[in-house]
């Protein structure tokens, strides 16, 4: 079990490691940092004395590492095109973010569980079909597309919920502001969560139901109706809980990739978090807030990977014991 | 060989064609068949697209501002000479569409080709050689496997940006874009064609191909390749959907192809900011033809990758 932890961990940080040395090439090598930092009038003597300074003179190894050190301190130097220190910039924007993905894994979850279990247990039942058809439709519908029509029906045409921003918003603890504790905050994220969690609802029912086509055949199922259960019991407390263990993995996988798709649906709803930081500083070369973003994220993935592999370890006796009979 | 023998023969090239498990498969599901009718029919319109348009969007000449945000034919103020209506600039919406869908397929199929190219080759590498460089290959695969394709490319095109320049972008843009697609696909290639080479390669004819003094590269090519393929078609047919999506969506946040040269995802960008002001057909109809497009797609890999695996046949 250690052994296991610890060579996840290990794996870890070498990933880590080759992301950081990618983003501090891009920082390093594309465009010239200093040319973004001073005016037009810097003469040349300046600028090598800025240069100096700032140690861009210094051997690439020992660059690398002081890169890694300021990383590792949150400092990601300044942006570009704000001229503000960029962990301030993201540390502002990340509550935006995260509140959005958690609703729409939330909403995700509290959907598509329902559904799959339906879909799996009544496979012809025209709700079922109506069911996955919808969820074709999802997964083939791009995700601005989506939030382009919720907008066209709900705000346009319906004028019921706004569609851009996220309404009035409360601070809480030092920064951490939140727009769930007002009405027009909650009504302002209803549009964006089901967008961003539109394709993860169909992606788990989908989940959730071959799993449980699966699982209902088995012999323990067979037995618990034998003995003559109530289906409900059946249903969700030997069926759903054997379904589990994969909707956790592929949910935990997904959260990264919410985070992700947050750029799209935040670009959509004008919706003020990272993502929306990143796209702009992907337009504009704003080559700091890029590296930092691409630094944090695969940070999250990682550790989101790394705590669904463990979970998945400590959940699912029977890898246990293949692991430890090794 | 006279002409009836060669018309014998080919009739029975078609009738072994039409008796083969996957055409069987195919015309047994009329979803598949309707699927298949829409894609041949959107292959056949943006292909003929210049033919097939009543007008040409990018010849300035025939476009009038006068003729800006006309409604589609139907409606109240609608134009018969606009079926669909027309954008911002007066151009025609339906035209319009035609050539977009021609951008967005031909960067779907650039970028898968790419991606299938890199992947397979390093798939087979990987899987025939074995030891180091498999497992460096294998390595970044993983950390790539990470990342979500929209976030690769997204970083490519930003890094793109830095290194050309916002001039010379424009004009590289549409191969830059399908590079980063292709890039952020090819992982997938390269697992499968591994993993069905790390089987092949230990069967006989292989085998027997380097006993004889076949060098690898052509053994890989030759004789692994033809085997491994099967799995490669699936994949690439799914992955023209997601690529059609993702260069949908990078046009739509405006790092895709310039605006001179419109895709779908950039027709919807300009007629998002239209959608308040009553002008609702600018975006939805772009979206509705990229979304059809996207499905029918879809279905057919569904359709082949459950007609090719031969657990459910």
């Amino acid at each position: 079990m250690i052994t296991f932890i610890l060579r996840r961990v290990m794996q870890a940080f070498v990933v880590m490691l080759v992301v950081a040395l990618l983003a501090f090439t891009m920082f390093r090598y594309v465009g010239d940092p200093i040319n973004q930092m001073v005016g037009v009038e810097t003469s040349a003597e300046q600028k090598e004395a800025l240069r100096d300074r700032l140690g861009l003179n210094d051997p690439i190894v020992e660059q690398f590492f002081h890169f890694i050190a300021d990383a590792a301190q949150f400092d990601f130097g300044v942006s570009y095109q704000f001229k503000q220190p960029v962990s301030e910039l993201i540390l502002t924007r990340m509550p935006a973010t995260l509140e959005l993905s958690l609703v729409s894994a939330f909403l995700a979850l509290a959907i598509g569980i329902p559904m799959g279990v339906y879909t799996g247990l009544k496979r012809e039942a025209w709700l079922s079909k109506i069911f996955l058809t919808v969820s074709l439709i999802g997964i083939s519908l791009p995700t601005f597309f989506i939030g382009i029509l919720l907008i066209f029906i709900f705000s346009v045409n319906l004028q019921w919920l706004p569609s851009f921003g996220r309404g009035e918003v409360v601070t809480l603890w030092g920064s951490w502001t939140t727009g769930l504790l007002t009405e027009s905050g909650l009504k302002a994220i209803i549009l964006p969560s089901i967008t961003l969690g539109l394709f993860q609802m169909t992606l788990i029912m989908r989940l959730v139901r071959a799993e449980m086509l699966e699982v209902i055949r088995t012999d323990y199922i067979k037995f618990a109706r034998a003995r003559g259960l109530p289906d409900r019991s059946v249903h969700f407390r030997h069926a759903l809980k054997n379904t589990l263990v994969p909707v956790i993995t592929i949910t935990g996988l997904q959260l990264g990739s919410i985070i992700a798709f947050a750029i799209i649906t935040e670009t959509v709803f004008q919706w003020p978090g990272m993502g929306l930081l990143f796209l702009q500083a992907v337009q504009n070369v704003d080559i700091p807030i890029m590296a930092a973003y691409l630094l944090l994220t695969a940070f999250l993935f990682i550790i989101i990977n790394l705590v669904v592999d463990i979970l998945y370890f400590v959940i699912d006796p029977r890898l246990r014991v293949e692991r430890s009979g090794l | 060989m006279n002409s009836t023998e060669q018309a014998t023969e080919r009739q029975s090239a078609i009738r072994r064609l039409l008796d083969h498990d996957i055409t069987y498969s195919f015309f047994r599901s009329k979803v598949t068949v309707i699927a298949g009718i829409v894609t041949l029919i959107y292959f056949i319109a943006t292909l003929f697209a210049p033919i097939i348009a009543p007008y040409d969007p990018f010849d300035l000449s025939t476009v009038d501002l006068l003729d800006s945000q006309i409604p589609p034919a139907w409606m109240a103020n609608g134009d018969p000479r606009f079926v669909l209506g027309t954008d911002d600039q007066g151009r025609d919406l339906f035209s319009a569409i035609l050539y977009g869908s021609r951008v967005s397929i031909s960067v779907g199929f650039v970028s898968v080709a790419f991606a299938a190219t890199l992947g397979i080759f390093l798939g087979l590498v990987s899987g025939y050689f074995g030891g180091r460089i498999d497992a460096v290959i294998m390595r970044i695969a993983e950390v790539q496997l990470t990342f979500p394709a929209i976030l690769i490319a997204l970083l490519i095109d930003g890094v793109a940006r830095g290194v050309f320049g916002e001039l010379d972008r424009e004009q590289y843009a549409f191969w830059i874009l399908a590079f980063a697609i292709g890039l952020s696909f090819w992982v997938q290639y390269a697992r499968t064609v591994r993993a069905s080479t790390l089987v092949e390669k230990n069967k006989e004819y292989v085998q027997a191909a380097r006993v004889i003094g076949i060098p690898s590269l052509v053994i890989m090519v030759r004789h692994v390749l033809p085997n491994v393929l099967g799995p490669v078609l699936v994949i690439a047919t799914i992955n023209l959907a997601l690529a059609i999506v993702l260069e949908a969506t990078l046009s739509f946040l405006g790092v895709g192809v310039p605006a001179t040269q419109p895709s779908l995802g950039t027709l919807i960008r300009i007629g998002n900011n239209f959608l308040f002001s009553g002008e609702w057909w600018i975006a939805i109809f772009p979206g509705l033809v990229l979304a059809v497009l996207v499905l029918a797609v879809n279905l057919l890999g569904d359709w082949l990758r459950d007609a090719l695996n031969p657990k459910l046949r």
